[in-house]
């Protein structure tokens, strides 16, 4: 999914870092958000809604909407559309509203 | 808690408007601080591959991409010592007394008491309600922007734009442009809100676009597999029979823009729904200051417009609340400039809109 070539924009991609996702190993570049990240590797659901449980995926990719909350490396409720990927991280899809005062 | 920072003028977002306005203060000779939720200065300009029309000035012929990298670089001569971005900062709060909250990424909260305060926080995107708007697939128009310009990944396969105003024809050609079909553009109104130089641009490209047209429902198990559009008759009413069944695993929500004016409700200042203007927007005077005297506004949250005409408001704001410290060199002279430029951007028939809006919110009807 991610763009080969572009007309006008020449993708600087930063070096590949690998993080997990659900205990899945996924290869990213250094300078994306864990969401781009997830989404060029082909992950749409990224949680659920409280009641219905019905799938939310990458909607505002500014950090206003919600729908792309998450575990990272033990913090819950992280906004991973405006969290950069590093090395190594652990993500997890959330369930429920997690807890907000846990910690790595 | 921190101690309490004192700049002569804080700013808060860093998009075209904040970033004039922090170039206009800083000509002046006012010090300021730049305040930005994001690692880097330029608001949504990073993601707008395209030119620019507009004045020259504002950076016509340019892309909005390119643009931040100038305003930066003009701070930077003006002498970096009166400039201090504060990024990867989320104002939380202002409070009565003219204090504002902010939370820096992973420190403590901080207290900033500014003389001056520059609100141009911009705009969010609205929603559209329909069946299934919730599934994943379905994307605010600067997601699917900031997914492909930003970070080079395509957002899905084959999509569906709701919405022909300047977003949504924009953005279709900016999926053909990244390798993504488009299967139409649909607008509800009879007519293209847009350019037609955009909408004609994707036409050319072979995108239909159908006004008059809705989207009933979006549908798929886990994510979206397609999309029921119909008709839409002159009472906005849905057409019987008119269904179509696009087989589409984008939507892209065009829908319109609404100004983020959260810390203006906070801060208490006079407020006034203008539907032309993108909802509850701030009173203002012609120096953009608002009813309280020390809180100044530019760019979308005080009215949606364009990233051109958000320059020079912030060039307003700026130049003002330097002046209203004593730092008045050549004020007159410049407001003139600016209004000039202002009165340029709006004229001629894409500028009604805006005008009846401002002309709405100083009192006419």
């Amino acid at each position: 999914m991610r763009i080969k070539e572009h007309p006008i924009i020449d993708f600087k991609r930063g070096k590949p870092v690998s993080f997990t996702f659900n205990g899945r190993e996924i290869t990213a570049f250094e300078g994306e958000t864990i969401a781009a990240a997830l989404h060029a590797a082909g992950v749409r659901v990224l949680s659920h809604s409280h009641d219905l449980k019905r799938p939310r995926g990458f909607f505002c990719a500014i950090g206003n909407c919600s729908s792309c909350l998450m575990k990272v490396n033990g913090a819950y409720n992280v906004r991973i559309c405006v969290t950069p990927v590093r090395e190594g991280d652990r993500v997890e899809m959330q369930e429920g509203r997690g807890d907000i005062i846990a910690k790595a | 808690m921190t101690s309490l920072q004192k700049p002569e003028i804080a700013i808060v977002g860093g998009g075209p408007a904040g970033l004039s306005a922090a170039l206009s203060a800083v000509r002046q000779g006012a010090e300021v601080m730049l305040i930005d939720r994001d690692p880097a200065l330029g608001g949504q300009l990073v993601k707008q591959t395209h030119m620019f029309f507009g004045s020259r000035k504002e950076y016509a012929a340019i892309r909005g991409i390119d643009i931040p990298g100038k305003l930066m670089a003009a701070l930077e001569e003006e002498g970096p010592e009166k400039f201090k971005p504060l990024l990867d900062t989320t104002v939380l709060g202002y409070y009565d007394d003219g204090v504002i909250l902010a939370d820096k990424e992973e420190e403590q909260a901080m207290l900033i008491k500014p003389q001056k305060t520059i609100i141009a926080t911009g705009a969010a995107e609205k929603m559209l309600p329909f069946p299934g708007n919730d599934l994943p697939g379905v994307y605010g128009a600067g997601a699917v922007q900031t997914l492909m310009n930003v970070y080079g990944i395509k957002p899905g396969t084959r999509v569906l734009m709701i919405g022909a105003g300047n977003i949504g024809l924009i953005v279709s050609y900016q999926l053909l442009q990244a390798g993504v079909e488009v299967a139409a553009i649909i607008e509800g109104a009879p007519k293209i809100g847009g350019y037609l130089v955009h909408a004609t641009k994707a036409r050319r490209a072979g995108i239909p676009i159908k006004t008059s047209h809705t989207i009933k429902e979006a549908y798929g198990k886990d994510s979206v597999e397609g999309a029921l559009i119909c008709s839409l008759d002159e009472n906005w009413c849905a057409i019987p029979g008119s269904d179509l069944d696009m087989k589409v695993d984008v939507i892209c929500l065009a829908v319109g823009l609404t100004p983020q004016t959260e810390l203006l409700w906070q801060a208490g200042c006079e407020q006034k729904y203008i539907p032309e203007l993108g909802g509850y927007v701030p009173l203002r005077n012609e120096k953009m200051q608002t009813s309280l005297p020390d809180l100044y506004v530019a760019g979308d949250v005080a009215c949606i417009e364009e990233a051109g005409s958000a320059m020079v408001e912030g060039k307003i704001a700026g130049l003002y609340a330097a002046a209203d410290l004593g730092y008045a060199e050549k004020v007159e002279e410049r407001y003139t400039s600016y209004y000039r430029e202002l009165e340029e951007l709006r004229a001629g028939p894409t500028g009604a809109k805006i005008r009846q809006g401002l002309s709405r919110l100083n009192g006419g009807v």
